[in-house]
């Protein structure tokens, strides 16, 4: 079986710096796998400015971080169109590539798999199955990976950081969203985003929840309930942002211990078992790429010290 | 210039497929007419995907003998056609003292029904076979021949068969006019004139509409709706069986059952409803399903949410199907074929087939050789493509893009992105299309337009 040192699950900001951290420190035999064609993570389809990946650096775009990221980890061993399909039982990995399946051992494993947006589904929001209901991250990649213009009029569900930043992609896109509904949740921005909010001519109504969404084909309306009373709002398409939430697919069988909707660790990366850490949003809370990254360095004096 | 045809089958559904497959492999000369842009874009869009024996139908109605003749049917064809099988079988669980008395009515029912291997099991037993139920389940008519299928492949294989032996689909072709000269009806479709000696309404949640095309309906459609909550894939380690409730005078009850895709999911409920199109889930009602789930099978607190929808059944105020034919017009009813019409759909055809021989007309004597069309499997357990390679594109349920690209190629290639999950399970996973959303759409653009 190929074995390695070390294996990193995920070629985002957390495992790509993890990586560099443990080359530099003259780590050797240290391998990245990533599941899309190119390494970089959530940042590549993150179009707008407000990406810092060091302390006093400025801010850049996404993208921009993200091809920052490979420049600085040209060489190492990264395999993108590589994907980790499970956990063995005897600890090694399932690891698909576009050869087919092979079985892959390591010393340590870093899973960084990143995070991502709670779907309409799990948030079990009623109406009829239409196109124009998205995530952040299926919008982002539609308009700035795909060019696409998805929608006009949108309604964004969310008072997160996310949101926000949803709200910028809509002025790249000229789009007008009709309303963001702020949902009061743990991690809402601080409140004078919804006053950039409205200076973008964003209705923000808070307290509000989401009912259902309605149209035929293509969503026409959704229905608001505040205060006890419900309300139906025309809109175009819905972006359901925010309410991160770790991607589990190669823990939530239980191979490893969770803590709520993460994998439960100790000493900042350890997780319940002895080979295995855990690094960057696959913890389970949001946090900036710059902040993921800082986490990978840490995490590799932890590995290498 | 119309064509002319044989038989016109009105409705791509489950049901309509399935008899559009028997005309064709007897030799005739069919068409299938559909209303939506894609199959299945009804009734069968959305329902359990069981298997069913027929333990619990009513005694001696034609759902019955349906559904028994297209159990061993399916068992029958399914391997030379790559359609999937997940023997789980199915409990009938008694939850409290009065449910506990009344199994052995289900079971002796059964038995009236022809299955003969259904039998009693005691707590025990239950939480021998199910260790992860709710301690308050008391017993169980344990019913060996339920399974869980493929709702949507095994359609699309009767489809693919029948274009085969030489059937036509014809999607977007609601049948707006229907006019009898000279022997023939001659229906009026958005794409054209299709003119054929025997028409048979298989049109499902409009079964009553089409009918009304020709005489006054004598039955009217009453769709139920079903709302089902799905679950990730860990909670299909959690079960075996399909779980049922003992079901009372108003209810069949909701089931929690596996799906072929490897998840668990509960559903469906029964409620009247005046939409016959785009059934609309609710909030309250998931709510309640997942509440309901988790009192079953309290593990499931841990697990996330995959997946919701809805379906509509077909039912009439009959307590049974129709499967009529109306002599003086060369015209067959298929109508209110309700919640077991997947299990029942190959039976049906079979009745229909022999509906039109004693009526309507001769079957060619000498059958032409049966050929195979074998569909790709998405069955979580048995061999799938990704597994010899290629890239994957949706990452959750891992979808390559030489699947996609297939779905939108062939006889019967996918519209819309609905045909394309139905056909792939692209974007059916756990993200619900936050990875891969963008590409899977871009690919299929790709592979039907050339350009993305």
């Amino acid at each position: 079986m190929e074995h390695h040192s070390v294996i990193i699950i995920g070629a985002g900001p957390a495992g790509l710096s993890t990586a560099l951290a443990l080359c530099q420190s003259g780590a050797k035999d240290v391998v990245v796998l990533e599941r899309e064609t190119q390494a970089g993570g959530i940042p590549r389809h993150c179009g707008h400015k407000g990406f810092a990946p060091y302390k006093n650096f400025g801010l850049m775009t996404g993208p921009n971080l993200a091809s920052l990221l490979r420049e600085q980890t040209t060489g190492l061993d990264i395999r993108t169109s590589t994907t980790v399909l499970e956990f063995t039982l005897r600890g090694s990995l399932r690891v698909h590539s576009t050869q087919g399946i092979t079985e892959i051992s390591a010393d340590k494993i870093v899973l960084a798999a990143g995070t991502r947006e709670t779907s309409r589904a799990a948030r079990l929001i009623g109406g009829n199955k239409l196109k124009g209901v998205m995530n952040t991250g299926e919008l982002q990649q539609r308009v700035y990976l795909g060019g696409e213009h998805p929608f006009r009029r949108p309604v964004i569900v969310g008072s997160e950081w996310v949101s926000y930043s949803t709200l910028l992609t809509c002025r790249h896109l000229h789009a007008k969203p009709v309303m963001l509904l702020a949902e009061d949740g743990e991690n809402a921005a601080p409140s004078y985003f919804s006053f950039g909010a409205r200076l973008l001519g964003t209705k923000v109504v808070r307290g509000a929840k989401l009912i259902a969404i309605r149209g035929n084909s293509a969503v026409e309306a959704i229905e608001i309930e505040r205060f006890g009373k419900q309300q139906t709002v025309e809109c175009d398409a819905v972006v359901l942002t925010g309410k991160f939430r770790s991607e589990d697919a190669l823990y939530s069988n239980g191979y490893l211990e969770r803590n709520g909707y993460a994998p439960a660790v100790t000493d900042g990366f350890k997780t319940s078992k002895p080979n295995v850490y855990a690094v960057g949003n696959v913890l389970g809370h949001l946090e900036t790429a710059g902040l993921c990254m800082a986490q990978g360095r840490e995490l590799a004096k932890v590995l290498f010290p | 210039m119309s064509q002319r045809f044989d038989i016109a089958v009105i409705g791509c559904g489950v049901v309509g497929l399935a008899i559009l497959r028997r005309f064709a492999m007897a030799g005739l000369k069919c068409v299938a007419l559909e209303k939506g842009a894609d199959i299945l874009s009804g009734a069968s869009k959305g329902n359990s995907a069981l298997l069913h024996t027929g333990f619990d139908a009513p005694p001696k109605s034609i759902e019955l003998q349906c559904m028994q003749a297209g159990y061993f049917e399916y068992l029958d064809i399914r391997q030379k056609l790559n359609l999937p099988l997940l023997e789980t079988s199915a409990v009938v669980i008694a939850w409290n003292d009065d449910e506990l008395v009344k199994l052995p009515d289900i079971r002796e029912k059964a038995l009236a029904n022809g299955v003969t291997d259904a039998k009693l099991i005691s707590q025990t037993e239950l939480r021998m076979r199910e260790p992860q139920l709710a301690k308050s389940a008391l017993g169980a008519v344990l019913v060996p021949g339920e399974h869980v299928i493929d709702p949507w492949s095994a359609p699309l294989a009767y489809a693919h068969q029948a274009i085969a032996h030489g059937a036509e689909i014809m999607r977007g072709a609601e049948v707006t006019k229907a006019t009898k000269q000279e022997g023939e009806w001659h229906l009026a479709t958005p794409k054209g004139e299709v003119t054929a000696r025997t028409v048979i309404n298989a049109a499902g949640l409009f079964a009553d509409h089409v009918e009304a095309l020709i005489h006054e309906p004598d039955f009217e459609i009453k769709p139920r709706k079903g709302q089902f909550v799905v679950f990730d894939k860990p909670a299909s380690k959690l079960l075996r069986s399909i779980v049922l409730p003992v079901p009372t005078e108003r209810t069949k009850g909701v089931v929690l059952f596996r799906t072929i895709f490897g998840n668990l999911a509960i559903g469906p409920t029964a409620e009247e409803t005046d939409e016959r199109e785009n059934p609309i889930n609710d909030t309250a009602t998931l709510e309640r399903l997942k509440a309901t789930a988790i009192a079953m099978l309290p593990a499931l607190k841990h697990v996330d949410v995959t997946a919701i929808y809805a379906g509509l059944r077909p039912a009439t105020a009959n307590s049974d199907y129709i499967i009529r034919a109306h002599k003086a017009e060369n015209w067959i009813t298929v109508a209110g074929i309700r919640s077991t019409g997947l299990t029942g759909s190959l039976g049906i055809a079979q009745q229909v087939v022999k509906l039109y021989a004693k009526h309507f007309g001769k079957l060619p004597k000498k059958l032409p050789a049966a050929i195979w069309t074998p569909v790709p499997n998405l069955a979580e357990h048995a061999i799938r493509p990704y597994m010899k390679g290629g890239e994957i594109l949706c990452h959750c349920e891992w979808v390559t893009r030489a699947e996609v690209a297939a779905a939108a190629d062939g006889p019967l290639p996918a519209t819309d992105i609905g045909g394309l999950k139905r056909r792939t399970r692209a974007t059916m996973g756990r993200c619900q299309g936050f990875y891969c959303a963008a590409y899977v759409t871009s690919a299929f653009d790709k592979a039907r337009y050339g350009t993305p």
